[in-house]
């Protein structure tokens, strides 16, 4: 299949992109196109699996796994081979696509891309096999994979239409897998989660057409090439209403309080597969369009509008973890803590210091994490028990063990207790966020005290006393097992070691805050500059740009367990 | 009307052929009637059509007890598309250079004119394909349907080289008649009739609007040539000018009427829900690129220094079009009703193409309509099916289930549907961004947010048809085989999606064509 598969790619590439190679980026230039490949991959098993006959139904799975296996191997190549030390993009592909409209196919993957690319990989073979889904297999793993190609395409753009195209494409199967597969409400939820989101891209793309057709006459050209759009040099009020439009497509779908109505439904209504892939991959796509084309396409307005997207940060924290505390059912539960989790990562974006916006990053993994690892073990509860309502479930842990001890870790983690990975990234986001915004930085921490509140509370519900007579649970099983192993392997490893991450992370993030001091009078603190001076408590003056390079990557580890002393 | 003819045909100053001085000669007095010449190739696309419907009536009456004709109609009207589109091909390559006009300036071949020959030509054949099956398994006899259709289509041609008011009301008729008898074309339906009187009524009073603005615009202008108008406008300045924004004003209605734009649309929910589907499809198809190239064309070469005037008319138009279009979409409950309000709201994305009043918006327009050309008759195949015999079930309870029933016809449907929603890597969505970034390029940003915002609101609609398919119960018992598509149907909607597809995810050489496709 990989031969066919690779015959095919190369026809299409030949055929749909006149192949003219324009750009490879020096040091890392592979000769196979790797961020393609991440793309097609997904794309052309879904339609393998679309067309594999009714008579052969039982091999769909396997093709699934293999696919979305290959897409992994595919993301972990790219992690090996990615240059820590590069700020700028790598493995960039540029090709000529629809040249009328100065579209090209143009991918590219930095620090900020990078982990998210990686997670994906992860989590669809995890959604494709976890969850025990057996009506009408075809179609679903058809969709999933559909969806991994849309997820990939959306973090690897570098051209505004081609990130719309993804955007706005992963909508069908994320809409067909709630519909179809889904529980309870499910045709309204989904209904519902594709309008929102169809209305908030509707204004996106009218701006980003706006800013093609303003910034032709500085650029000479029509180009959707984002690096070309940055240096378009808008007037500051046209740059404060195209960044509204396409904020309020990210705030939808990240979602940012007020408009997160959609989320709670769409979780609860979806199949646990749809969710884990919601929580841990497509709310991301919100947050990341902040900070690659919001942070990096309108860097004034994006510091003008800060402090109401921090508010609503703040409020999203606070709102979503006192509606997870009333919350009687454990899917919906989990829906509104992630309201407050996206609220840490949106407050981490708009602080505008490098150490918020590398948590905020890395919070994103983070959740990536933990949540879908929830969603999953609440999917599993569903499948043993027929019901996710706190109150019929009771005293879980006598009677399986290791799912409480399973539970318990990931749930620590999504509180964000020191030494799981949760911690990490809300700790970097409130630091960076207590040097420019401090009092947004007080309030935002009671969110994660109030997250131990509805989650141990939950917990204490459901797996402590004795059960009701007649109830059974069946402890995890291997397949289980497997598919959530590697998520608590992450939990911890990013807990207690997240140099490698952040290594990466932030060469990027500190060239995306160097070129929004480059463009507007933003100026991130000298304390937050000198951090890892600071925690050492050693203070050596002035660092400057390079020796500060190293500084944080060495002291990063020394700055994580000085968090957890001070805690 | 045949006065008025004369003139047109008097005022050829060049390319006048004498009258025959050898009947002089013998003595026969002959009143002199100026002929212009004829340049075949100007009309071949049309007339070929003209011809095809002819041979075809012939043999179907000389043939009509033989059991074997039935099978020749199909045959013979896609040699005839065939053939017209070759010769659409030869133009091209003539127009190469540039265009030309011929038979005393009332014919303009341009590339413009070639594009809309070529949409209404796939029009043709992707309807003439499902009309095959639809008329076998409605048991109607006789190759009408055909020969209307090549008629109808060959009027819908002579509208868009049409280069003289009096030529294009000429085309409007041929296209529009050939319509009228088309939606009653179901013997055995009472709704038939209905749509059938229903659009003729109403179509014969925008006929008479429009020609009373033709009327008007001659009195103003002294001409029905459209360049000639353009020259006297661009060379007087009409202080007076009543007459002849009458003029404009009623020829807007007319051609309005034809493409469905409110609020002008009231006839368009119930002749599509009365004519057969796949006559529905066509007329979506090939009315609205008929009349969309008479507006193009009519507005912006003639009627180009009243732009001014005409632009806010257009603009507004657009916007109630689509407002009003999409939002009564979602309140049917009956998919072809459905697909003829979102006909409406298409035909006010296209408008936005219209009211930019620039080469991109024009060639945005063309592309559009190119591509909601192979999207509607896709999916007016797919409700002939689903119609089932006797052509009824169109209700959205009909849909409940096709999922599982027929999963192929469904996937297609829904492959239509996300394209006429406008959704990536759909032509749907590729047209859109075309006429989207035409209105952007002249600043009218309002246009392009109501127009997005007016897309979610259909993509609701298409959105409830989808859920029925796959998400609600099993619906209506079907007898097996209910679903069995015929051959031609089965193409038409192969080629249609392909098309779809291609067009959203390699759109460019359509793109060039219809970039290249500008009105000169």
């Amino acid at each position: 299949m990989n031969i066919l598969a690779s015959v095919f790619n190369s026809a299409v590439l030949n055929s749909a992109l006149t192949s003219v190679h324009i750009a490879e980026a020096g040091a890392n230039s592979v000769p196979f196109p790797l961020l393609t490949m991440l793309i097609l991959v997904p794309m052309i098993g879904a339609a393998v699996v679309a067309l594999v006959p009714k008579t052969r139904h039982e091999i769909v799975t396997t093709l699934g796994l293999g696919v979305s296996g290959a897409t992994l191997a595919l993301a972990v190549w790219l992690m090996t081979n990615f240059d820590k030390a590069e700020a700028g993009y790598q493995f960039a592909s540029k090709h000529q696509w629809i040249s009328q409209f100065g579209v090209s196919w143009n991918l590219g993957v930095d620090g900020i891309s990078l982990w998210l690319l990686v997670l994906t990989g992860i989590l669809f073979p995890i959604a494709i096999f976890g969850p025990d889904e057996r009506h009408e297999r075809k179609s679903y793993v058809a969709w999933l994979l559909l969806l991994e190609a849309g997820v990939m395409g959306v973090f690897l753009s570098l051209d505004l239409f081609m990130f719309f195209v993804f955007f706005e494409i992963v909508l069908v199967p994320m809409y067909f897998l709630i519909g179809g597969w889904g529980h309870g409400n499910k045709t309204y939820s989904a209904l519902k989660f594709f309008l929102y989101t169809m209305f908030g891209s509707a204004l996106m793309l009218v701006a980003s057409i706006t800013l093609v057709a303003l910034a032709k006459p500085k650029l000479g050209m029509y180009t959707f090439d984002i690096t070309q759009l940055a240096e378009a040099g808008l007037g500051q009020t046209t740059a404060r209403w195209l960044f509204l439009a396409f904020a309020l497509a990210f705030a939808i779908k990240v979602p940012i309080f007020p408009l997160h109505t959609w989320l709670p439904d769409a979780h609860t209504d979806s199949p646990t597969a749809g969710s884990v892939i919601l929580a841990g991959v497509m709310l991301k796509m919100g947050t990341y369009g902040l900070i690659r084309f919001g942070l990096f396409l309108f860097p004034e307005a994006s510091s003008w509008f800060g402090p109401v997207m921090l508010t609503l940060g703040v409020i999203g924290i606070i709102y979503g973890a006192l509606t997870a505390v009333v919350q009687k059912d454990l899917k919906r539960l989990v829906a509104y803590s992630s309201v407050a989790h996206l609220g840490f990562i949106v407050v981490g974006i708009y602080a505008i210091t490098q150490q918020a916006l590398s948590g905020s990053v890395l919070q994103m993994v983070n959740h990536g994490v933990s949540t879908p690892a929830l969603f999953l073990l609440v999917g599993w509860i569903y499948e043993r028990r027929h019901t996710r309502e706190i109150a019929e479930l009771r005293g879980l842990q006598k009677m399986a063990p290791v799912f409480a001890g399973v539970f318990t870790i990931v749930m620590l983690s999504s509180i964000g207790v020191p030494g799981l990975n949760g911690f990490v990234g809300e700790f970097m986001i409130l630091i960076g966020t207590f040097l420019t915004h401090r009092w947004w930085a007080v309030v935002a921490a009671s969110g994660v005290i109030l997250a131990a509140l509805y989650l141990l509370w939950a917990y204490q519900r459901t797996f402590h006393g004795e059960p009701d007579a007649g109830d059974s649970m069946e402890d995890l099983n291997l397949r289980e097992k497997l598919a959530i192993a590697p998520l608590l392997f992450l939990i911890v490893f990013m807990g207690v070691y997240p140099k490698p991450f952040l290594d990466r992370i932030d060469p990027s993030v500190k060239a995306l805050i160097a070129h929004i001091e480059g463009k507007t009078s933003v100026r991130e603190p000298e304390v937050a500059k000198m951090r890892g001076v600071i925690v050492e408590g050693a203070v050596e003056g002035a660092v400057e740009g390079a020796v500060e390079g190293d500084a944080v990557k060495t002291e990063k580890p020394a700055n994580h367990e000085a968090g957890k002393a001070t805690k | 009307m045949s006065a008025l003819l004369l003139t047109v045909l008097a005022q050829a100053g060049d390319d006048i052929v004498q009258p025959d001085a050898a009947l002089a000669e013998a003595g026969v007095v002959v009143e002199k009637l100026l002929m212009p010449a004829i340049d075949w190739t100007a009309i071949a696309p049309s007339t070929i059509l003209v011809t095809g419907a002819l041979v075809l009536l012939v043999l179907a009456s000389l043939f009509r007890h033989s059991k074997w004709i039935s099978g020749t109609y199909i045959w013979i009207t896609l040699g005839t598309v065939a053939t017209a589109a070759f010769s659409a091909w030869r133009q091209w390559i003539r127009v190469r250079p540039g265009s030309f006009t011929a038979i005393a300036d009332a014919v303009k071949v341009d590339g413009f004119a070639i594009f809309i020959t070529v949409t209404i030509c796939c029009a043709l054949a992707l309807a003439a394909l499902v009309v095959d099956g639809y008329l076998k398994r409605e048991q109607l006899e006789g190759p009408e349907v055909f020969v209307l259709m090549m008629l109808s289509a060959s009027g819908g041609m002579i509208m868009a080289s049409a280069n003289d008011l009096i030529v294009l009301f000429l085309g409007l008729e041929i296209l529009s008649i050939a319509l009228y008898v088309l939606a009653g074309s179901h013997l055995r339906r009472a709704e038939s009739q209905e749509a059938a009187l229903k659009y003729f009524v109403l179509g014969g009073f925008s006929s008479a609007l429009f020609l009373y603005g033709i009327a008007l615009t001659y009195g103003a202008t002294g001409s029905t040539n459209l360049g000639k108008i353009a020259t006297y406008l661009s060379e007087n300045v009409v202080l007076h000018n009543g007459l002849l924004t009458a003029g404009l004003a009623l020829l807007l209605v007319g051609m309005a009427f034809k493409v469905a734009a409110v609020p002008f649309h009231l006839w368009t929910p119930d002749v599509y829900q009365g004519s057969p589907s796949p006559v529905a499809g066509f007329m979506a198809a090939a009315a609205k690129a008929a009349g969309f190239a008479a507006l193009l064309r009519v507005l912006l070469t003639a009627l180009g220094t009243l732009e001014s005037d005409w632009r806010p008319i257009v603009w507004v138009l657009s916007i109630i079009t689509m407002v009003i279009g999409s939002i009564l979409t979602i309140v049917q409950t009956d998919v072809k009703r459905t697909l003829a309000y979102s006909s409406i709201s298409h035909a006010g994305f296209i408008m936005i193409g219209v009211q930019a009043a620039s080469t991109k918006g024009v060639s945005a327009a063309l592309f559009y309509l190119l591509t909601y050309t192979f999207v509607v008759l896709g999916t007016f195949a797919v409700v002939t099916i689903v119609g089932r015999r006797g052509d009824a079930a169109h209700s959205l309870s009909s849909y409940e289930g096709l999922g599982r029933k027929a999963p192929v016809l469904a996937l297609a449907l829904t492959l239509f549907l996300l394209g006429q929603a406008g959704i990536p890597m759909t032509s749907g969505f590729v047209a859109k961004f075309g006429v989207l970034s035409a209105a952007v390029d002249v600043k009218s940003y309002a246009i392009a947010i109501v127009a997005m915002l007016a897309s979610v609101v259909s993509g609701f609609a298409y959105l409830r048809i989808i859920v029925k398919m796959y998400f609600s119960g099993d619906g209506e018992d079907t007898p097996a085989g209910a679903y069995a598509v015929p051959l031609g149907t089965k193409i038409a909607i192969a080629v249609a999606a392909a098309f779809t597809l291609f067009a959203g995810v390699a759109p460019q050489a359509l793109l060039t064509f219809a970039e290249k496709a500008i009105l000169r």
